[in-house]
């Protein structure tokens, strides 16, 4: 599905840049040794919470949870509906969490704690590639 | 000094702080509601600002109080439901003829400051506490409760107004509308998530983890839309008094499946005030005091993409301790509860977590198959909250002192109305009440 291109900015831009490598890196704090995601400019458990990292992840996952979109207000994936909306939890940390449209699997029927494995999707309109997952066995 | 949001330490959001210092000690007395619309029809006397100054002055009426004996405000300064006044179109004229301006031209228009109020309010020469309660009523409510137990107001105004503009401002507008996308939205919008998602997400991960369904949710939204109906203040009852049938719950095209239509609010504009002071002040005034035994706030931090369906109730689960470690209450102590229900399909984390009726996690849904109507044993939420009302967060704090005071109508519950508890929004966020008829 033809996705919006993120725009990286100053605190996620190796996170994107990694996705255009192929590579999934999910920032972590050193002192607390924690992983953390959405990325964010300072951990919020410790201070001065800018010892961070880049950590590269196996890619592998498990689908959480799930939704169906049927009154997306986003225009260019609105002729896509219905479509699943995916929570993938990493397997290194099920604490991070991601979303999917788990591409290639049937609208509403979403295998809940399956096995998912990321792609990278690349989006039309800058050419930015996105992390995506794909139901595996 | 400009109007501050109240600091952390004025809200009780961990465990173990005991009975709350001023139990007993608040009082809501008075009640003013604006009108409802759907949305602005750009006159002034429709205004946000002067619907804000209605529902002020009828609170203060309502309590049978001089304008001057206030001493205290506290309110949000936000005002949207999502609808943003477009930055090239002029504030209409008349308005700016009849209000006085503060520096921000949207003041009164598509936000609130107190500046604002007061300078346009001059009936209220002897207000000197003022504080912002941000975000929505139950913000401004706990406030407002701690502020008068602390002794910096003593007849304390609390209002909560929103706004809402024509035109569409969701689909496909905005950030919805481009091909790139910026922010937070990164990492959910991106995928298209609307904002009912998460709640809907959660909602399949609950019916997984204890076998209920959608379906198993018709009895408490048509309950919802009943209440509502017999709500006068509410957008339902005044502009489209339909019956909601279960059939009607069961047909609705989805939002984000699990979410129906039904499990989604309708953005209203409407305001609305309350008066707080102590029980000393209260017994010179007209209505019955209405206690405050306890407020309690949540401000779970999530991990990652969420709140997970974990997270929510692990949230109301610490949210339910604290209403009654603070209140000295137990679940059976409440006649009425008045959680937030906007969205639907959270309403049961709430219920839940407060354990009301003695209903442990994973039965709300069963729970609500049982006579939870206000004629019964059990009222779930009498106002009938967003659902029943529409979009404004603050249903459930009117009906609870309405029901307490006896004048909650045609929604009078038919038990006594001793003890509720409201409050909200999210499961993960929000601050609650708890209301009493008698001081302890
Ligand atoms: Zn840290």
């Amino acid at each position: 599905m033809p996705k919006q291109s993120p725009v990286p900015d100053e605190v996620d831009k190796p996170f994107w840049d990694a996705a255009n490598e192929d590579r999934l890196v999910v920032q972590n704090c050193i002192d607390c040794d924690r992983l953390q995601h959405p990325p964010v400019a300072k951990c919020p458990d410790c201070d001065p919470g800018t010892n961070l990292e880049w950590k590269e992840m196996s890619g592998r996952g498990r689908v959480y949870g799930y939704g169906v979109m049927y009154d997306c207000p986003v225009t260019i994936l609105a002729e896509d509906q219905p479509f699943n909306i995916a929570v993938v939890e990493l397997e290194e940390d099920p604490g991070i969490k991601m979303l999917s449209h788990l591409p290639g699997t049937p609208v509403d029927d979403v295998p809940v704690g399956a096995a998912v494995e990321v792609v990278f999707e690349v989006t039309p309109t800058t050419g930015q590639k996105v992390p995506e997952w794909r139901v595996v066995g | 000094m400009p109007t501050q949001n109240a600091p952390a330490s004025m809200y009780r959001s961990t465990e173990g702080l005991g009975i709350w210092e001023h139990k007993g000690k608040v009082a809501a007395v008075g009640i003013g509601h604006s009108p409802t619309a759907r949305r602005w029809d750009e006159t002034t006397d429709t205004s946000l600002g002067a619907w804000s100054i209605l529902a002020l002055r009828r609170a203060i009426e309502d309590a049978g109080v001089r304008p001057d004996e206030v001493d205290g405000l506290v309110m949000a300064q936000e005002t949207s439901t999502g609808s943003p006044w477009p930055s090239d179109k002029p504030i209409p004229e008349d308005f700016l003829n009849t209000y006085k301006s503060t520096d921000n031209p949207l003041d009164g228009i598509a936000r609130l400051s107190a500046d604002w109020i007061l300078m346009n309010m001059p009936e209220l020469t002897n207000v000197n506490f003022t504080m912002y309660g941000p975000g929505c009523m139950s913000n401004a409510v706990v406030t407002a409760a701690q502020a008068v137990g602390e002794g910096l107001t003593e007849v304390c105004l609390v209002l909560k107004g929103w706004h809402n503009f024509g035109g569409r401002y969701y689909v496909g507008q905005g950030a919805a509308g481009g091909n790139t996308v910026t922010g937070p939205g990164k990492y959910s919008t991106l995928w298209g998530t609307v904002a009912c998602y998460t709640t809907a997400m959660q909602f399949e991960a609950y019916c997984r983890k204890y076998g209920k369904n959608h379906d198993m949710m018709a009895p408490f939204v048509v309950n919802e839309k009943r209440n509502g109906l017999m709500f006068p203040e509410g957008f339902w009852a005044q502009h489209r008094p339909e019956v909601l049938t279960v059939e009607d719950y069961l047909a609705a095209r989805w939002i984000a499946k699990p979410a129906n239509l039904f499990d989604n609010d309708i953005p209203i504009m409407a305001s609305a005030a309350y008066l707080f002071t102590t029980p000393e002040r209260a017994k010179d005034m007209k209505q019955k005091p209405v206690y405050i035994l306890n407020v309690a706030s949540d401000r779970t931090r999530v991990r990652s993409f969420g709140p997970t369906l974990e997270e929510a109730e692990a949230a109301t689960d610490e949210t339910g301790r604290k209403i009654y470690e603070g209140s000295g209450l137990s679940p059976s102590d409440l006649s009425f509860e008045n959680m937030y229900d906007g969205f639907t399909l959270f309403h049961q984390f709430h219920l839940e977590g407060i354990r009301f009726a003695g209903v442990q996690r994973g039965e709300a849904l069963d729970f609500y198959a049982t006579d939870i109507t206000i004629e019964g044993p059990n009222p779930a939420s009498p106002s009938g909250g967003n659902a029943g009302a529409g979009r404004t967060r603050f249903w459930m704090h009117t009906d609870s002192i309405q029901q307490i005071q006896g004048r909650a109508g045609a929604r009078q519950i038919s038990k006594p109305a001793e003890i509720g508890v409201s409050g909200g929004p999210t499961p993960t966020g929000g601050n609650f009440t708890v209301w009493s008829s008698t001081p302890g």
